[in-house]
């Protein structure tokens, strides 16, 4: 199969969905003239035209909730945010309006938008900057999330967000954004459902869960361990909201431990969220507790070494499961 | 007053002015006898700005406007029962009883929505005057906004967009002057030069005396003209005022007695009646038929919002996702909708 970037994956599955249905547009700062601020939107203004590659201001309340507004009416906006660290100025039109529209209107009006762009530490931006906001976000009912790993993650759950009449949170990261994958040609058209787990590697002795960039520290660390004899399970569940714990489960059963990796902060996280999900579910099986590696508890740092010590790496991964596999 | 409009079209607009005061009279009887919960913003004084202005609108315009939204939604031809039942956070409700006074929606009559965070609806506004854009509609978006909503950041972004991509839309400022107990001029900035506030945008301003229906039909009428020949946003200034307090909670310490009777002698519906009796336009009898109706119609409301049947646990779960998973279900249409469109999803 050929490889291209994750922004390539990007980029096809927005082409593409333009291409079967004129009600969708992008819209979002320097998307359009500049190419994108990343890159991810590059050739889209001269194929596509101004009228749906469309530069915004630098307003994000104002394009945030036109899109909701855009949606209500009846288009089906994709909005970039440069970064999600950006969207907090938003947070109204994006966690107050968009999610609960069709509630409040007791279904008169969906919001069938996507909201994608970089989340995550992009490397050294400082605190303002290096938001990962799926764990305060994923806790808003009315909102779907996404967090794909791999170019070929972003381009099915992309296509998958983009028809999807609800509001998508779409978690990119501009760290993966040059990250090669094998994806099907154009003409293979695929998309991957919400709410499915992947399994990224089949393993029997300890279950770890990871989302987003951290899911190649994951398998870095699993390659580690399988040196030494340790077989892990690695589970990517693509999607936060619907969250599909029953992959996870079973896969606890089977393996009696659990790792869960999560980039956000610990505190209500994800990661708290799925390992309570697994208490609830799955404790007879559990032959030790649940270990989370979370971002450390604290503002994210500029200075490098700090920075990579705050956030989650392989060995932090690799740790975790020595420690909770000690008595196997 | 202007006289272009025939006595037909002046009894339309007085009977929607009287079936939202007789309605808003009976929404705050309501409260009073705790079948009405929540916030609620009554709109009385203020009729002629939403009848006016939606008068002035084709019946596809699109509208979208804040929480002091029952006004809107009767003008828009929503029937009151549908109206009052939301009220009482009935199934029958507008939008089910699930989203109250502060968030009224009516599809059919393209109604967006009671939008209850101040300025939160600008940039809704914008979005549905992009999809107007997009789709290369002939149509016009009316956004109304509170004089609070002046000094929220999205107002002021949507403006700004609004007139960069010259989006169709009508930036309708309800000025009532007060926002809960703040006086504008203690609030907002060059509040005695308010078209200084679109000139920052290079966006054409208006205002109108929003207690006179007229006028405002007047300057909706030609405000919508010129967003249709594609001469891009306007902000209007509705110059109004609100009899009642904020909501049903206010001691109403920050202003005098003397200011709110000053300010009834003006009040619109008497204006237009007065205007209607003195140019033999119609006569007492037809005037006391048209509020009696309103007032029949009001009645009904409540009695409908009463015999409703709650919004039952089953809904808790619905109307969450149009696309449910896991515990969420897909829900009805509101009766509102299904009763006109009985085929639809
Ligand atoms: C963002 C936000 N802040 C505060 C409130 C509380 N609040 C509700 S109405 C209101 C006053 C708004 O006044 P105005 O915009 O003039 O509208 P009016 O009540 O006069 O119709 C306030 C402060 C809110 N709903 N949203
Ligand atoms: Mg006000």
């Amino acid at each position: 199969m050929r490889e291209i970037q994750y922004r390539e994956a990007l980029r096809e599955a927005m082409t593409e969905e333009m291409a079967r249905d004129s009600r969708v547009f992008l819209m979002g700062e320097e998307v359009a003239e500049y190419n994108g601020a990343y890159k991810v939107s590059q050739g889209m203004l001269e194929r596509f035209g101004p009228k749906r590659v469309v530069d915004t201001p630098i307003s994000e309340t104002a394009f945030s909730g036109l899109g909701v507004g855009a949606a209500m009416y009846g288009l089906r906006p994709i909005i970039e945010f440069m970064s999600w660290s950006f969207c907090l100025v938003a947070a109204d039109q994006i966690i107050n309006n968009a999610p609960k529209m069709l509630y409040m209107s007791g279904g008169q009006f969906g919001v069938p938008a996507v909201f994608r762009g970089n989340n995550g530490a992009g490397g050294q931006l400082g605190s303002t900057h290096s938001w990962s906001v799926e764990s305060m976000f994923s806790s808003v009912p009315g909102l779907k999330m996404a967090i794909p790993a791999t170019p070929y993650d972003a381009k099915g759950l992309l296509r998958t967000a983009i028809r999807d009449d609800d509001p998508v949170f779409f978690l990119e990261s501009e760290r993966l954004l040059g990250f090669k994958g094998p994806v099907p040609p154009p003409e293979e058209e695929y998309l991957i459902p919400f709410g499915q787990a992947d399994i990224k590697l089949v393993g029997t002795d300890c279950t770890i869960v990871a989302m987003g960039r951290p899911i190649h520290f994951a398998l870095q660390a699993a390659l580690e361990l399988a040196k030494e004899g340790i077989h892990c399970e690695v589970i990517d569940p693509r999607t936060i909201r619907p969250l599909d714990i029953d992959t996870i489960v079973a896969s606890v059963r089977k393996t009696g431990y659990l790792v869960v990796v999560d980039q956000s902060w610990p505190f209500a996280s994800v990661a708290s969220e799925i390992a309570m999900q697994v208490y609830e579910q799955a404790l007879d099986d559990l032959d030790n507790k649940i270990i989370r590696v979370n971002n450390d508890d604290v503002p994210a740092p500029y200075n490098r070494t700090l920075e990579q010590e705050m956030l989650p790496n392989a060995k932090k991964i690799y740790e975790a499961v020595r420690a909770v596999t000690y008595n196997a | 007053m202007s006289d272009s409009l025939d006595a037909a079209a002046l009894l339309g607009m007085l009977r929607r002015m009287m079936v939202i005061r007789r309605f808003e009279e009976r929404a705050a009887q309501s409260y009073q006898q705790a079948n009405v919960g929540g916030f609620c913003h009554l709109y009385i004084g203020q009729e002629a700005v939403a009848v006016g202005s939606i008068s002035a609108l084709r019946p596809d315009d699109p509208i979208i406007t804040a929480y002091r939204d029952h006004g809107h939604a009767l003008a828009r031809d929503m029937d009151p029962r549908y109206a009052m039942a939301e009220l009482f956070g009935k199934l029958t409700g507008c939008s089910k009883g699930k989203g109250g006074s502060m968030h009224y929606f009516d599809r059919e009559h393209h109604m967006y929505g009671g939008h209850a965070i101040v300025g939160g609806q600008c940039p809704l506004g914008i979005g549905i005057a992009f999809g107007i854009q997009y789709l290369e509609e002939d149509k016009v978006c009316v956004c109304y906004l509170g004089d609070g909503a002046l000094n929220q950041g999205g107002f002021h972004e949507s403006m700004n967009m609004a007139a960069v991509m010259n989006l169709p839309i009508i930036f309708a400022l309800e000025n009532n002057q007060y926002s809960m107990g703040t006086h504008i001029a203690r609030g907002t900035a060059a509040a005695d030069n308010l078209p200084a506030k679109a000139a920052a945008y290079d966006m054409r301003a208006d205002a109108c005396d929003g207690m006179d229906v007229q006028a405002v039909y007047n300057c909706f009428a030609k405000q919508a003209a010129l967003v249709r020949a594609g001469e891009g946003p306007a902000f209007v200034d509705c110059q109004t005022y609100r009899y009642k307090g904020h909501s049903m909670s206010d001691p109403q310490k920050y202003r005098s007695k003397d200011e709110v009777s000053e300010q009834e002698q003006q009040d619109p519906i008497n204006k237009l009646v007065n205007h209607l009796i003195d140019n033999h336009l119609c006569d007492q009898s037809e005037i006391d038929k048209i509020d009696k109706h309103a007032k029949d119609q009001a009645l009904e409301s409540v009695k409908f919002a009463n015999d409703s049947p709650e919004t039952g646990l089953d809904e808790l779960f619905t109307d969450v996702y149009s696309q449910p998973y896991g515990p969420y279900k897909k829900g009805d249409l509101p009766l509102m909708l299904r009763e006109r469109d009985p085929g639809d999803r």
